[in-house]
């Protein structure tokens, strides 16, 4: 970026238009970026409750299987009530021939009915009350569905809801957790970087306090206090994972304070704070993009383990943790398409944005030309 | 060096203290009064008081404060909330098959990605490369919870190939019976990591114009890879592998519980799922000493290995 290019071109490019041209132009990477967007999206959408807001209702039978695989799973018998009367009938018939000199209270409830007249009958009264009542706290009746386009779980929800509720869920973690750890990040390491010496000393203390604890141990540690949910995890996960940003962000304040440009505008009067992050941030913001996947990408895989372990969303939220935490029973019992459908959605965000963050560090890297 | 070491020594201080702090106000304040887990069902007045005098509840912050001070000075945490063990004995019990388990696997990881790392970036910028990257990129995407379901259900419970779970006493049949599920499954976890990161670090030493000259001097090809190269190369493989070895502590936590091995990282777990803070801090301390004592130990083994290095 010497003049002479700059005197070649019309006009000079900034790096953000450099990085475009050369993402849109690296194939791989420019794909990413859609899938990557279109996961985006979805999250959005499922945070305000578009997509995947059904995924509570019991819309089919316990493990329907997929319309596509439905002879893949373990053929499973749903008794009905016929069922169990004839079972129950059959047990009945097998029972009183071997137990005829039963007790009186033994052999009573076989009968079927409680055997006491209504005058006895404590309950009486209030049970033609109930049933009085019932018509009005009957349910419809929904014709539960034999197979759903991915199956459904032991409740009979649909995997389908279900993965694009969770995905909402875990991408919106990433999202929302990696920008408040990037903030705190540029915040404390800015200033530290910036102003050095008493500042720098608190701030490197912080940093090397939260560093000597592993990062899962620090999580646990911080879930173990609070509360359950999306919000906690959120916060714990910005508390924990600055420290990359932090060390990365005093760097290159360290460094970029002592060049000309900054040394310009505090020749002009602008202030600290100004010359912090009027000046020197859109110098390295490029960094902080490239940080941001990848610690999206971390945290996404760390709010999965940490919602499988039980500590992570709520058990009333839904995540792609809390239904691979479904998966090792329904496995041992054969049904495998929730585990499938989570393990697909997730590999697909992940490649796409682990690819992309390989791609933008390239085509932001000012060293390239 | 020697003077090197003491002032990284003393400067552990404040950072221990800064850890203890943080542990003091997640429990303390963050927590909530932990009487009432304590107590569980059968609350009284009563009781409440008498298990806040136990753990002091009823003294000042800093009075508080001091008590964990001294816990930790003598590493001496008290007994767990939930067995009433003594933590440190809890611990110890609990370091072996940690030590065990992670160990083997970073041994078997590290040596069979420095390997495959070294292959593959001789080869790079071919189609054996560029799959291999590609394959690590989707490997790395699965989570590593997938791999622990799957593998436990298909190789031990579907094929039997493997107990399911298990550990038992004798460190033999750990290694014959036991161990091997989970080491494949953390190996399978941790290589495809491992592997793209020691790749880019064969490929950067690679372009060094050194690798030329031992060219043009007729070195064959297996020595520039195993004695110039290699050597080069593990610089950034050893830091990585010294920064890791606090881990060793930690335990994996997931493969611990799923195969039910009596590790820290299964303790960890159990710790804070029934809110036992005693063996949740005695943890956290324990490892952030052994992270400190590990990294002044990577900077020292760095200065051996890489004499350009300077110790300030």
């Amino acid at each position: 970026m010497t003049s002479e290019t700059n005197l070649n071109d019309k006009k000079s490019r900034s790096l953000w238009a450099l990085g475009w041209k050369r993402l849109r132009r690296d194939h791989i990477g420019f794909a990413s970026l859609w899938v990557v967007g279109a996961f985006i999206l979805l999250a959005l959408a499922g945070a305000v409750g578009v997509i995947g807001s059904g995924w509570r209702d019991e819309v089919a039978k316990p493990y329907a299987p997929p319309t596509l695989f439905r002879n893949l799973g373990p053929k499973h018998v749903e008794l009905t009530a016929e069922n169990i009367d004839a079972a129950n009938q059959a047990a009945q018939q097998a029972a009183q021939p071997a137990a005829p000199t039963g007790q009186e209270g033994a052999a009573a409830p076989t009968t079927g009915e409680t055997g006491l007249s209504a005058e006895e009958d404590p309950l009486a009264a209030d049970m033609a009350e109930a049933q009085k009542n019932t018509g009005q706290y009957q349910e419809a009746q929904v014709v539960k569905a034999e197979t759903l386009p991915m199956g459904a779980d032991l409740r009979g929800r649909d995997v389908l809801q279900k993965v694009l509720k969770g995905t909402s869920t875990s991408l919106l973690v990433g999202l929302v957790g990696s920008l408040a750890a990037i903030f705190l990040g540029t915040l404390m390491g800015g200033f530290g970087g910036y102003f050095g010496r008493k500042v720098d000393d608190l701030l490197m203390w912080f940093y090397s306090v939260f560093t000597s604890v592993p990062d899962m141990l620090l999580l646990l540690a911080f879930s173990a206090v609070m509360r359950r949910g999306i919000s906690t995890v959120i916060l714990v996960m910005a508390l924990t994972s600055w420290t990359g940003t932090f060390r990365l962000m005093r760097a290159e304040f360290m460094k970029h304070k002592t060049r000309e440009y900054v040394k310009a505008a505090d020749a002009i009067g602008a202030s600290h704070v100004r010359r912090m992050f009027i000046h020197i941030l859109p110098n390295v913001t490029y960094l902080l993009l490239v940080q941001f996947s990848i610690l999206t990408v971390a945290l996404i895989k760390y709010e999965v383990i940490l919602s499988f372990l039980g500590f992570g969303v709520s058990v009333t939220q839904i995540s792609w943790g809390s239904m691979l935490a479904e998966a090792p029973a329904e496995l041992l019992q054969g049904y495998w398409w929730q585990m499938v459908c989570v393990t697909v959605f997730m590999s697909i965000l992940v490649t796409a944005f682990s690819m992309l963050t390989d791609s933008l560090r390239d085509a932001l890297d000012p060293k390239v030309k | 060096m020697f003077a090197y070491v003491v002032r990284r020594i003393f400067q552990m201080i404040p950072t221990m203290f800064g850890v203890m702090l943080l542990l003091f106000i997640l429990f303390n304040w963050v927590g909530g009064d932990p009487s009432y887990i304590l107590a569980g069902k059968s609350l009284s007045d009563q009781m409440l008081a008498n298990i806040r005098t136990q753990l002091g509840l009823d003294k000042s912050q800093l009075e508080q404060f001091l008590i964990f001070v001294r816990q930790v000075i003598t590493l001496d945490f008290g007994t767990s909330w939930s067995t009433q063990q003594p933590v440190s004995s809890i611990l110890a019990a609990r370091v072996g098959p940690s030590v065990t388990l992670t160990g083997s696997i970073m041994f078997v990881s590290t040596t069979l990605s420095v390997l495959m790392a070294s292959a593959v970036a001789y080869v790079r910028g071919s189609l054996t490369d560029r799959m291999v990257t590609l394959i690590c990129t989707t490997a790395m995407s699965v989570s590593a919870l997938v791999y622990i379901i799957a593998g436990q259900y298909w190789l031990a419970h579907k094929f039997g190939w493997f107990p399911v779970i298990g550990w038992s006493d004798s460190l033999a049949t750990n290694f014959v019976t036991y161990l091997p599920l989970p080491v494949l499954l953390g190996v399978i976890v941790s290589l495809a990591p491992d592997l793209r990161f020691y790749r880019s670090c064969f490929v950067e030493e690679m372009n060094h114009d050194y690798v030329r000259t031992a060219r043009a001097k007729g070195l064959s090809e297996p020595k520039i890879m195993l004695k110039h190269v290699m050597r080069n190369a593990l610089i950034p493989v050893v830091t990585s592998i010294m920064m890791s070895l606090p881990y060793l502590l930690v335990g994996a936590l997931l493969l611990e519980t799923f195969f039910s091995i009596p590790g820290m990282g299964r303790e960890v777990i159990m710790a804070v799922d029934k809110s036992d803070f005693p063996v949740i801090k005695a943890v956290t301390i324990y490892v952030a000493l052994a992270t400190m004592v590990f990294n002044l130990l990577a900077d020292v083994v760095y200065k051996f290995i890489d004499p350009r290095v300077q110790l300030k």
